[in-house]
């Protein structure tokens, strides 16, 4: 066993992990920085963001609009403080961004252009055509490189935090390469490793996503909040998966069922608009929740397509032209072309909703940090308290900005001030734990990963899918506990050392069988139907008086996880109904109204 | 068609293995599925021991790079469909690099010319945030567009034959990444960047093959970027023998 210090390590170098290194070396460039992840930095799947960063700059829009859009977005479970903390400090970070290379798209005159996006009111999404989140990587990872007090440990596999008295002292992992076990110290760690969408059969997320710090620190006693809100992303390609960006439908693209029809009027979300004419928060640019529950209905009532690789409606781009589609979506166009064979300016492309984004995750302050002291955790693994029950499209590209940068320069503060746990405990662990990851490797029983695999995935879609039943969620939480007694007979075929990825696999499958607990457990937990969580047969409302609350999942070992709930905090938005279309600009009518007679 | 084609894959196992050899798998043939499914498929189905890296299957994260029938191609752009004639196709790690196993190649050398480039924007004075955005005008912006859209896959690597020979040499997207920002509006850097595009392992290595941009599932177009380094570093000569006449200093 390997063993090393540093002052901070942070676990995950995507966007929040990037964010917050930076952060962390700007605070104190005498702090050592171990940056770590189990993929060279620019592979995150940051780099698969497509659409945009959200962050106020019109002079027509505020910060309160901006509030306002992701408080009712979420369904009034955002923590309110958090909330204005992050609109007040998105357009700043995206300037930084830009101030270190980030090639956002421009209007003529030079300055930055914004685009609309589902859920906001007004245009206030950055983009770089359609890579922004690669372009975000890509920028963040090459201005990370001009500090020397960054030290990369890339295609290190984390597989532990280190804990002793209930303090986090550092993390250990698997050197890829060799196999050797590294143990590294620290008195501040940050988690920030990502998504969970993987625990999902169809989803939008690349292989590595697998909610390895979710679970990490799940299992040493650190909550998971909020789980069982899991975005669907209304366009995914049927099959793979894989993401056609809101920003299609923000330029102006339609869905269409099998009778052409644009079903979207049907659901809360209209009056039709023209066509080439999107109007925000409405039709098509309806939150994501309401789109992907919308498609739902209309494949109970026969209305979708069938494709190749299964049901879908399809996404119209056809009238933006090619001249639009290139400029602004050059991306969307390869990936049609190149995965399903279809040219978006010549034909539709079908889609279909996806599993897409986790908004719940480890539970932090607005400061990020756990109730473990040493730990935070930053980005989509993380719960700061931005999203509630349905994030905005383009409030995570920024959330990991602006809480990446909190994260590292709260665990710079509590680096210079902070002691490490005592050594020989945290090594004492480490090797109870590398023994058992020993144990794992060429393991000897019955059972094939991939069949585990697949049927917790299935098991997930069914279950803790869309539109959640009562029978069927009960069956998803005994099928897991199944796989998990199962996940214990693996049989692994290969025992060597150097890049040995089914031993890391199975490692990522024992987080993911973690993960998907804690999601189905809070999803049975909570009996109402709030954003992405929907119980149309046992509980269809909203239930303020019973579920204003977040939910916090905690681990019991063999046993299925123990589920709390915590206050959301409310500041100035009361819960009110969720208004989109029509009826939103008939709501704002009449209170200008009132407020014009008093 | 027949309904399943021949997958060769080159294996090495560290410490096992003297050398590569070709282990055959039988996939099931279907149109739509990439090269990466079918080693996905291989690992589930077949042998959980192959090992390869993937992570985005879209074209964007860059991890797949891998030699397919000898020729260095993305894993999750290449689709079967393209080899059902032959019934047949060979995978190897791409070439250039060390192996480290099967179809993993080792790319650290490839992590350290991109940092050599100085890869960040640098500005004469520093402007603070609160003054807003540096313009950049669509033109301008234009300007480096294309070489900004590199995903580092390191095809170009495996396809340039100087770095071949000797991996001293910066290499196509390296020596991209530099024009990429030498060439932005907003970037007070060039000359700090000169030195590396000036050096024996710069622009200068190139004999222009070419084969890089061919090879960019990207078009990125690396091989052109290396030649207007070639174009720069000539002039930056040229002006620092101006400065040198008029009694300045070499920047
Ligand atoms: C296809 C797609 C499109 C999207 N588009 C948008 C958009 O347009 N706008 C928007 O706001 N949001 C978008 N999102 C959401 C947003 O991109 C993500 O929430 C965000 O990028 C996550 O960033 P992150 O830094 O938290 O994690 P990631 O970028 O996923 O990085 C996680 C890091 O953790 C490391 N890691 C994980 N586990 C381990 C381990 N065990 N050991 C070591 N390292 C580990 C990984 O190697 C990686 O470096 C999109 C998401 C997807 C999937
Ligand atoms: S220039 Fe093209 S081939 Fe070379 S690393 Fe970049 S994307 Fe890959
Ligand atoms: S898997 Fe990401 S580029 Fe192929």
């Amino acid at each position: 066993m390997r063993q090393e210090r540093a002052d901070i390590v942070i676990i995950g170098g995507g966007g929040a992990g990037l964010r917050a290194a930076i952060a962390a070396a700007e605070a104190d460039p005498s702090l050592d920085i171990a940056l770590v992840s189990k993929v060279y930095p620019m592979r995150s799947h940051t780099v698969a963001a497509e659409g945009g960063c959200a962050g106020v700059v019109q002079d027509h829009d505020s910060l309160a609009h901006h509030f306002d859009d992701t408080v009712s977005g979420g369904d009034w479970l955002c923590d309110q403080d958090v909330v204005d903390y992050f609109v007040r400090h998105a357009t700043e970070e995206n300037l930084r961004l830009e101030h270190w290379g980030c090639p956002w798209s421009r209007r003529p005159d030079g300055r930055v252009n914004v685009r609309a996006f589902g859920g906001m009111k007004i245009e206030r999404t950055w983009f770089a055509a359609d890579k922004t989140g690669f372009h975000i990587l890509h920028t963040l990872f090459q201005t990370s490189l001009k500090f020397p007090s960054i030290r990369r440990y890339d295609e290190l596999f984390c597989t532990d935090l280190l804990v002793a008295d209930g303090q986090c002292g550092g993390v250990q992992g698997i050197h890829m390469a060799t196999g050797e076990t590294v143990a590294l110290l620290a008195p501040a760690v940050i988690i920030a490793t990502g998504g969970a969408a993987r625990v999902y059969r169809y989803n939008t997320n690349g292989g590595i996503v697998t909610g390895d710090g979710m679970a990490m620190a799940y299992r040493q006693g650190v909550p998971l909040r909020d789980m069982e809100f899991v975005q669907y992303h209304p366009t995914g390609l049927p099959g793979s998966g894989i993401l056609i960006t809101e920003a299609a439908r923000g330029e102006g693209g339609v869905l269409t069922n099998s009778e052409g029809y644009r079903y979207l009027q049907d659901y809360g979300l209209g009056p039709e608009t023209p066509l080439g004419a999107p109007q925000n928060k409405t039709m098509e640019l309806g939150p994501r929740d309401k789109v992907s529950q919308a498609f739902w209905h209309e494949s109970q009532a026969g209305r979708t397509l069938s494709s190749p690789r299964g049901e879908a409606v399809n996404l119209d781009l056809r009238h933006l032209g090619e001249a639009r589609i290139n400029e602004r979506l050059p991306f969307i166009r390869e990936l049609a072309r190149t995965y399903i064979d279809v040219d978006p300016v010549h034909e539709a492309i079908p889609v279909r909703p996806t599993a897409h984004y986790t908004m719940g995750g480890i539970q932090t302050d607005g400061r990020t940090a756990t109730v473990m002291p040493g730990l935070f955790a930053v980005g989509e693994c993380a719960s700061v308290g931005l999203h509630g029950a349905n994030r905005l499209g383009s409030n995570s590209l920024a959330e990991l900005s602006v809480f990446g940068r909190v994260a590292g320069e709260e665990a710079a503060a509590l680096a210079r001030s902070g002691s490490t746990p005592p050594e020989a405990a945290l090594l004492g662990e480490a090797r109870d734990n590398a023994a058992r990851w020993e144990a794992l490797r060429g393991a000897r029983g019955t059972e094939r990963l991939a069949d585990l695999r697949n049927a917790m995935a299935e098991a997930m879609e069914e279950g803790v899918g869309i539109q959640r039943m009562p029978g069927a969620m009960e069956k998803t939480a005994a099928t897991l506990r199944e796989l998990r007694e199962r996940y214990g007979h693996l049989r692994l075929e290969d025992d060597s050392l150097a890049f040995n990825t089914e031993w890391l696999s199975a490692i990522e499958l024992g987080f993911l069988l973690d993960v998907a607990q804690a999601m189905t457990a809070a999803a049975l937990a909570r009996r109402e139907s709030r954003g992405s969580h929907q119980r149309p047969e046992d509980y269809p409302t909203r239930d303020d008086a019973g579920y204003l609350k977040h939910s916090l999942a905690h681990y019991r070992r063999a046993d299925a996880p123990e589920v709390a709930w915590q206050d959301v905090n409310i500041t100035r938005s009361r819960p009110g109904e969720r208004l989109y279309g029509g009826a939103a600009r008939a709501k704002a009518d009449a209170d200008a109204k009132e407020e014009a007679e008093p | 068609m027949s309904d399943s084609i021949a997958i060769y894959v080159a294996r090495y196992r560290p410490g096992q293995d003297e050398a590569p050899t070709e282990q055959r798998y039988d996939v099931p043939l279907s149109t739509d599925l990439s090269v990466l499914e079918a080693l996905n498929y291989i690992k589930d189905e077949l042998d959980p021991t192959l090992a390869y890296r993937w992570s985005c299957r879209m074209a964007i994260c860059g991890s797949c790079g891998v030699m397919i029938d000898g020729e260095p191609r993305l894993g999750c752009k290449t689709f079967l469909r393209e080899f059902a004639d032959r019934g047949e196709l060979h995978l190897r790690a791409l070439d250039n690099f060390p192996v480290e196993r099967d179809l993993i190649a080792d790319v650290e050398r490839f992590m350290d010319h991109l940092e050599t480039v100085k890869p960040w924007t640098v500005h004469n004075s520093e402007r603070p945030v609160s003054e807003g955005e540096y313009r950049q005008t669509p033109a301008e912006l234009e300007r480096y567009q294309q070489f900004s859209q590199c995903i580092n896959c390191g095809l170009c690597y495996a396809a340039c034959p100087q770095f071949g020979r000797d991996d001293s040499f910066l290499g196509p997207a390296a020596l991209t990444l530099a024009l990429r920002y030498n060439l932005d509006s907003r970037d007070d850097g060039s000359a700090g960047r000169m030195a590396a595009l000036n050096a024996d392992e710069g622009v200068w290595r190139c004999t222009f093959v070419g084969y890089c941009s061919e090879v960019c599932p990207k078009d990125v177009d690396p091989a052109q970027a290396v030649n207007r380094g070639k174009v720069a570093s000539t002039i930056n000569y040229g002006l620092n023998l101006l400065r040198l006449a008029r009694g300045e200093h070499d920047t």
